[in-house]
């Protein structure tokens, strides 16, 4: 994923530590201001009443953003994290990144937040502080803060916070200020609690499926089940006469039902007879695609990524050659999609459970025509996100159906079925390695060619949306949706992520063929380092036992350039007793945005089933905000992970997925996940990713725990022993 | 077209309620929509994920699955009928489970119902048993222990 810090430089913008540019701008309005409130930025706002409110503006899918987020501007502030009133900021040009705009994912929130954020509580209270300054006629230096309130350490007078917010949002926001000294830091690095959890225990806790408007309707659509393919026609003699049904209606993306009720929308679609036209997937299978991709292998077009030294030529020594399959995979948030839009008197309201609140804005745009700035969006909490909520695909849908019903809110909702079958898919991909070992058994080359298709292309269109004035044609939208996927696809190469290993090889060369199936594919939590973490530390595997060498030692004796990835290793083969250990235990390295993650696994076997027993894990993410978070993170990628490496793949047939629920495609549950333990190291450099580090290094570990149990080497996900 | 409608009434939350809706509606459904409960979640609509586990008389229940007619006169409990106080809660937030959240309401509801029916439930009976409800965040460890913490502090009352 094109990270922000790229655009950033790329732009120039990236300036000093201490530089504030950061003040609210008065137009456009800023979404969910309270009109007496100290506003010193689009984040805080203070009101005479003393509530402190932090607009977040990044997505809250369970990854903990919303605590995250909190405890930094809390630190800088000077208020208990729990005191904050916290709001899903609405869309804004003051919150984002250019290009890329408010989107949540590439695991960056903290990361991209750590100094912003921090500075907007620090000016605030700066600000605050001058204005008791003013008010005591007292020098700044004679005021201290504490958790909400100033102090006049000469007369003992004190003022809250709510109490200068007249006062304090008269000043002029300061040019800059210093943010502090780490080891000054009351919460980060401590606070450990989550501040959304009481609400995730009791129900009240409002995601996007729980939207309830008065006069609200449920629409639903029937999408043709074989990609590209589309409705040639439709008899909707049934479906109308079922009870609380109101319409029947075609829309871009299939045919839409609405109704009073969920249940009554359900029946409603399922009783659609629609004659589809399959398109041109029709016949495609799974079998196919894999001997496409073989091809395209062979005799494809096949670009470098990156190489160093010369591998030919390294390559006349005795080579281990190895392929291997990854299969297409389903994001199944637990919570469908979904979209509630109102449309009403040339505007838009509208509900979102999104990581991208304005590509949702641009989406219901183009479905109903409505200017962008006449379009609010609520962000709702997720029901998991894993990049498939990057998507707006059921924001467009909710919004072509909206405007076809204005002065009704028409909530959009997707079953299970339509959710597996109509997801934007990790692509599957064939990996084939050559590597070689010179005379002390160290690594000499190392050659890795893959086939897969991109995940940029659908979401090229939503994001140049975002960034068009809303007179763009929709056809003109899409082609300039084009040159950015291609734009991107040079500046990112989000096929390349994973593949630099971190051990010292003379002769690298990283090259790939593209082959598009045309199956929908997207962002899919780790993105390229989901297949790449894999394919990679399954043949460092491979090469160490070539070699004839311990996997941990082998690894450590290639890593004197990655100090961080070797400190990773040897701290989780100590913490696995990797030296000791009867356990079956296998291990993998795999860093990824910007942190440094070593696993190692250790399986049970009986016959050719095995179990998962225990995973020791140690990270490496720089300095850590909220440690548990960092801990629970690490936890749900092993088991988000190996869910994918252990149980029954996405097949297609027929260019459609074969499988449509939790019991034809499963994942795994509690009786399958392994006992998880994470060790962080510490560190004072800055804050790096966490939510999908703890995906890619957890199938490896397992595979190469699996080759030392049974001799079995596997090279295809999942993971089934012969 | 008029529908085909029953009057069902029921107990839910310990309060007496009275919905008149088509008999086939699951039951989900109608504490979401009719009742404004949205605390049980739409997961799966087949009994496979258990988001919508609420409880009839005390026992877990799937009810994207069950039929509204099946309430007739009888007891239901829901995680906002926990009125914030059962323990199995409270372990829940001190032990940072949940991520996402959304599957929370039928995890816990499951627990309720085993805890009910088993105070003191093993490993494997607490694992067997949450297998039903799936967390795509994979908060299954952080699951088990507050569960088992509920657990071990019953036997240290007792």
């Amino acid at each position: 994923m094109i990270t922000r810090r790229k655009f950033l430089i790329g732009s120039g913008v990236v300036g000093g530590g201490l530089v504030l540019a950061m003040v609210l701008k008065k137009d456009p309005p800023l979404p969910g201001l309270r009109q007496d409130s100290f506003a010193p930025n689009a984040y805080l706002q203070i009101t005479p009443e003393n509530q402190v409110v932090f607009h977040y503006d990044k997505a809250e899918m369970g990854q903990g953003v919303i605590t995250g987020l909190t405890t930094l501007i809390a630190e800088e502030l000077d208020v208990h994290p729990s005191k904050i009133i916290t709001e899903a900021a609405g869309v804004h040009p003051d919150y984002g990144a250019p290009v890329v705009g408010q989107i949540t994912g590439g695991s960056m929130s903290i990361k991209d937040s750590w100094q912003h954020i921090r500075e907007a509580g620090a000016s605030a209270r700066a600000m605050l502080v001058q204005a008791a300054a003013n008010q005591w006629a007292v020098d700044i230096s004679q005021i201290s803060s504490s958790d909400g309130s100033l102090l006049n350490q000469i007369t003992g007078e004190r003022l809250s916070y709510g109490d200068l917010a007249d006062h304090a949002a008269q000043l002029e926001v300061p040019e800059s200020t210093s943010l502090k000294d780490p080891y000054a830091f009351q919460y980060i690095g401590k606070f450990d609690q989550r501040l959304d959890a009481r609400i995730k225990v009791n129900g009240k806790a409002d995601y996007g499926m729980d939207v309830d408007l008065p006069g609200m309707k449920i629409a639903m659509v029937r999408r043709c089940p074989h990609f590209g393919g589309h409705a040639v026609s439709f008899d909707a003699g049934i479906a109308r006469a079922i009870p609380g049904v109101i319409d029947v209606l075609a829309i871009s993306n299939g045919v839409a039902v609405l109704a009073d009720s969920y249940w009554q929308a359900s029946k409603a679609v399922k009783a659609l007879d629609i004659v589809w036209d399959k398109g041109p997937l029709a016949g495609l299978t799974s079998e196919k695609i894999l001997a496409n991709q073989r091809a395209a292998l062979r005799d494809g077009k096949i670009k470098e990524l990156h190489s160093t030294g010369d591998v030919a030529a390294a390559q006349k020594n005795e080579l281990l050659e190895a392929e291997y399959v990854l299969p297409f995979l389903h994001h199944s948030t637990m919570e469908p999609q979904n979209t509630t839009v109102l449309i009403d008197d040339g505007k838009a309201e509208v509900w979102s459970p999104t990581q991208a609140p304005d590509m949702v804005q641009s989406a219901v745009h183009m479905a109903s025509g409505i200017p962008k700035n006449n379009i609010t969006v609520n962000s709702m909490l997720m029901g998991g996100g894993f990049g498939r909520r990057a998507m707006t695909d059921f924001a467009h849908e909710a919004g072509e159906v909206a405007a076809a019903y204005p002065g009704t809110p028409v909530k959009l909702v997707w079953s299970r079925e339509d959710d597996m079958q109509h997801d934007y898919y990790r692509p599957s991909s064939i990996h084939r390695f050559q590597g070689s070992l010179n005379n002390k058994k160290q690594l000499n080359s190392w050659s890795h060619t893959m086939v897969s298709s991109s995940v940029i292309t659908s979401f090229a269109n939503s994001l140049i949306a975002g960034v068009l004035p809303s007179a763009t044609p929709n056809g003109m939208v899409k082609s300039m949706g084009r040159g950015l996927s291609s734009l991107v696809k040079k500046m990112a190469p989000i096929m390349e992520e994973g593949t630099h290993i971190p051990y010292v090889c003379e002769n690298v060369a990283v090259s790939r063929a593209v082959y598009d199936p045309g199956i929908p594919t997207g962002f899919w939590r780790s993105v390229g380092n989901s297949f790449n973490g894999f394919v990679t530390e399954s043949f460092m595997d491979e090469m160490a036992h070539a070699a004839g060498r311990d996997p941990v030692e082998f690894r450590l004796s290639h890593m004197q350039d990655f100090p961080r990835d070797k400190k990773v290793l040897e701290l989780v083969a100590e913490k696995s007793a990797w030296a000791e250990s009867a356990a079956h235990q296998g291990v993998a390295v795999h860093p990824s945005f910007g942190s440094f993650v070593a696993m190692v696994a250790e399986v049970s076997v009986e016959g050719t089933s095995f179990t998962v027993d225990k995973v020791t894990v140690a990270l490496d993410c720089g300095r850590v905000v909220n440690p548990d978070i960092v801990v629970m993170q690490i936890e749900s990628g092993i088991i988000y992970g190996l869910s994918a490496a252990l149980k029954p793949s996405l097949q297609i047939k027929d260019g459609a997925v074969a499988q449509s629920n939790f019991h034809d495609l499963p994942v795994l549950r509690m009786h399958e996940a392994p006992e998880i333990e994470v060790h962080l190291v510490d560190s004072d450099i800055d804050p790096t990713g966490v939510g999908e580090v703890g995906v890619p290094p957890i199938a490896p570990a397992v595979a190469n725990a699996l080759f030392v149990a049974t001799g079995q080497r596997l090279r295809e996900l999942p993971l089934k022993l012969g | 077209m008029s529908e085909n409608t029953t009057s069902i009434s029921f107990t839910l939350n310990q309060q007496a309620q009275q919905v008149e809706v088509s008999p086939d509606t699951p039951l989900l459904w109608v504490i979401r929509e009719n009742l404004k409960l949205t605390g049980t979640k739409f997961g799966c609509g087949i009994a496979q994920c258990g988001a919508c586990t609420v409880l009839l008389n005390g026992k877990a229940i799937r009810s994207c699955v069950t039929p509204v007619t099946a309430a007739q006169g009888q007891e239901l409990t829901t995680i906002e009928g926990l009125n914030d106080e059962h323990p199995l809660q409270q372990a829940w937030v001190d032990l940072n489970v949940p991520q996402c959240g959304y599957c929370q309401s039928g995890q816990i509801m499951s627990a309720v119902s085993l805890l009910n029916d088993n105070p003191k439930p093993s490993e494997v009976e607490i694992k067997n048993t949450m297998a039903g409800n799936i967390c795509r965040c994979g908060c299954y460890q952080r699951i088990y222990k507050a569960i088992a913490l509920v657990a071990d502090s019953d036997e240290d009352q007792a």
